[in-house]
């Protein structure tokens, strides 16, 4: 599969079709916490970090095997999520967000400073063992997974405790620990991104996983549509390709790519796909009795 | 026997006392009103029975068990469900959606088997599913299932936040000002809803509301609060010609 995909298709497109794969499964993990449970989180790179620091240290350092070294930075990552969500979830809104951010520069800092992950250097000579297929097998799981949970009875009481929380404690729902499990699996698909980015850079460094990267990956969610799988997909592969292909304005791409978010969320303030429903379209389309 | 009792119930806001040593039995089965002016401490009062305030003073016995300081899902739980003064619908769900969450406090699957459709989950489904059409059915929403709940007019999102409360199959029924906003025959057809469903499921129900004409003619008994005080209990009829209540409605008379 490898050597097919490599010798038909440019190395380049290769490339791009790696990074929105790795950025599905980052932008899903924060659509569970922030599209569809609604807890602004700004701090996705710092669980992006431990992740792929994780993983890479352990397949570096102790020959671990990719996958059991992948596996170990999600779950390190998950475990932090759960660690912060325990006190930070009771907070909402604006606090919550200034939590998460603070959560995300003490993890850049402690990588900046930790000898094992090469200070500021950074870590280089990460074997590069993600490949095309390995990222988009997770990503399929990972969306199918994510489409059943959110069918289910803890999906639904998640989208219920974003709508309206007083509401949702009324109805029997426990809100503090659904918001600290939707917490904790988010982070986990971070470390999971995090571990197969580091995988294929070859090169980390404290600096990739800054504040503007928490961003990048809110914006795919909110652009995309909060709480909606093929919105965000749609949100992350606009995102991705957006630097690419404004390549053509050159020193004006970042002018451009702020403008085309600008005049997204003046015409579509929920998102591309936030409030699409396919029973929404065909009763448009002027059939009357529809299944969904 | 009574289903909810309360010794003593008192709640202080910045030291206003919003809720002042109120004493009060609900019966089981009944229709049992709160009335009051504005600002006498009949929502805190809900608000205290579902756990959201912790009264600083006096208990709170349902079906025998003590409440104070049980979260409000707990509360939930044990079979009391509630609806608000000001609709507290989840908006940007289905209106079959919206029930379907009312059903959680009384299901069980939890992440895993949700996650991987285990056929436990399956079958919890169908159940809901099932339930939620029926309630929808009662409270004459069916037709309207796939519908954002906020789409709704005002009368029927009262009508769906008291199918959500049913879903939870409650043992007592909290209505916060069922008819609010709504026209006269809108109310005609909220009273018949709320003794249709008090017969048909062993409910007891317990409501705060302002229509006189409504609390009068639904409920069995009244209680009349004023300024957090419980001033007057009783039948309709008891209440209607009490000295104090026509005094706290209508102003000393000199």
């Amino acid at each position: 599969m490898e050597a097919f995909l490599a010798q038909n298709v440019d190395a380049y497109y290769l490339r791009i079709m790696i990074f929105i794969g790795i950025n599905i499964i980052l932008a899903l993990g924060l659509n569970l916490i922030t599209g569809v449970t609604g807890q602004l989180s700004m701090g996705h790179a710092g669980f992006m970090s431990l992740g792929a620091y994780t993983s890479a240290i352990l397949s570096m350092h102790f020959g671990t095997p990719f996958f059991l070294a992948i596996i170990a930075g999600a779950l390190l990552a998950a475990l932090f999520g759960f660690l912060i969500g325990i006190p930070t979830l009771r907070l909402d809104g604006d606090y919550l967000a200034m939590v998460t951010i603070g959560f995300a520069e003490i993890i850049r800092v402690f990588f900046l400073n930790f000898e094992p992950g090469g200070k500021a250097v950074g870590l280089s000579g990460i074997p590069q063992e993600t490949t095309f297929t390995i990222v988009w097998i997770i990503v399929i799981v990972v969306i199918i997974l994510n489409s059943k949970l959110f069918k289910s009875r803890v999906g639904r009481s998640l989208y219920a405790i974003r709508e309206n929380e007083i509401a949702a404690e009324s109805c029997g729902i426990n809100t503090t620990r659904m918001k600290v499990l939707a917490f904790t699996v988010g982070s986990l698909l971070g470390g999971l991104g995090g571990g197969l980015y580091a995988h294929y850079m070859y090169y980390i460094n404290p600096q990739d996983f800054g504040f503007m990267k928490s961003i990048e990956i809110l914006n795919m969610v909110v652009l995309g549509g909060m709480g909606s799988i093929p919105g965000t997909i749609i949100g992350v592969i606009i995102l991705t390709l957006a630097p690419e292909v404004l390549r053509v304005v050159a020193e004006y791409r970042l002018l451009v790519y702020g403008a085309l978010l600008v005049i997204l969320m003046i015409f579509r303030p929920n998102g591309l796909l936030g409030d699409v429903r396919i029973y929404d379209l065909k009763k448009r389309w002027g059939k009357k009795e529809v299944k969904i | 026997m009574s289903i909810l009792e309360m010794e003593k119930i008192s709640q202080e806001f910045g030291g206003l006392r919003a809720v002042d040593g109120v004493n009060l039995a609900i019966e089981e089965k009944e229709i049992f009103g709160i009335i009051g002016p504005n600002g006498a401490g009949k929502t805190t009062l809900f608000n205290i029975i579902t756990g959201i305030y912790v009264p600083i003073e006096g208990r709170l016995i349902f079906k025998g068990k003590q409440l104070n300081r049980m979260a409000p899902h707990d509360i939930a739980r044990l079979g009391i469900a509630r609806t608000f003064q000001n609709i507290r619908l989840f908006d940007k769900l289905s209106v079959l959606d919206n029930v379907r969450v009312g059903c959680h406090g009384v299901t069980h699957c939890g992440f895993w088997s949700g996650m991987l459709g285990l056929p436990s989950s399956r079958k919890e489904e169908g159940l809901i599913l099932s339930r939620s059409q029926e309630l929808l059915e009662i409270v004459g929403l069916y037709d309207k299932r796939y519908e954002y709940a906020d789409n709704l007019a005002y009368g029927e999102q009262r009508r769906l936040e008291i199918a959500r409360a049913l879903a939870l199959e409650p043992s007592l029924l909290l209505l916060d000002e069922p008819g609010a906003g709504m026209n006269s025959a809108e109310k005609d057809e909220l009273m018949g809803l709320i003794r249709q469903i008090r017969d048909n499921r062993d409910l007891t129900i317990l409501l705060v509301e302002h229509d006189m004409n409504l609390v009068m003619n639904i409920c069995e008994r009244i209680a009349v609060l004023d300024y957090g005080r419980k001033i007057a209990e009783g039948t309709p009829n008891e209440v209607k010609n009490d000295e104090k209540v026509i005094q706290s409605y209508l102003g000393v008379s000199a």
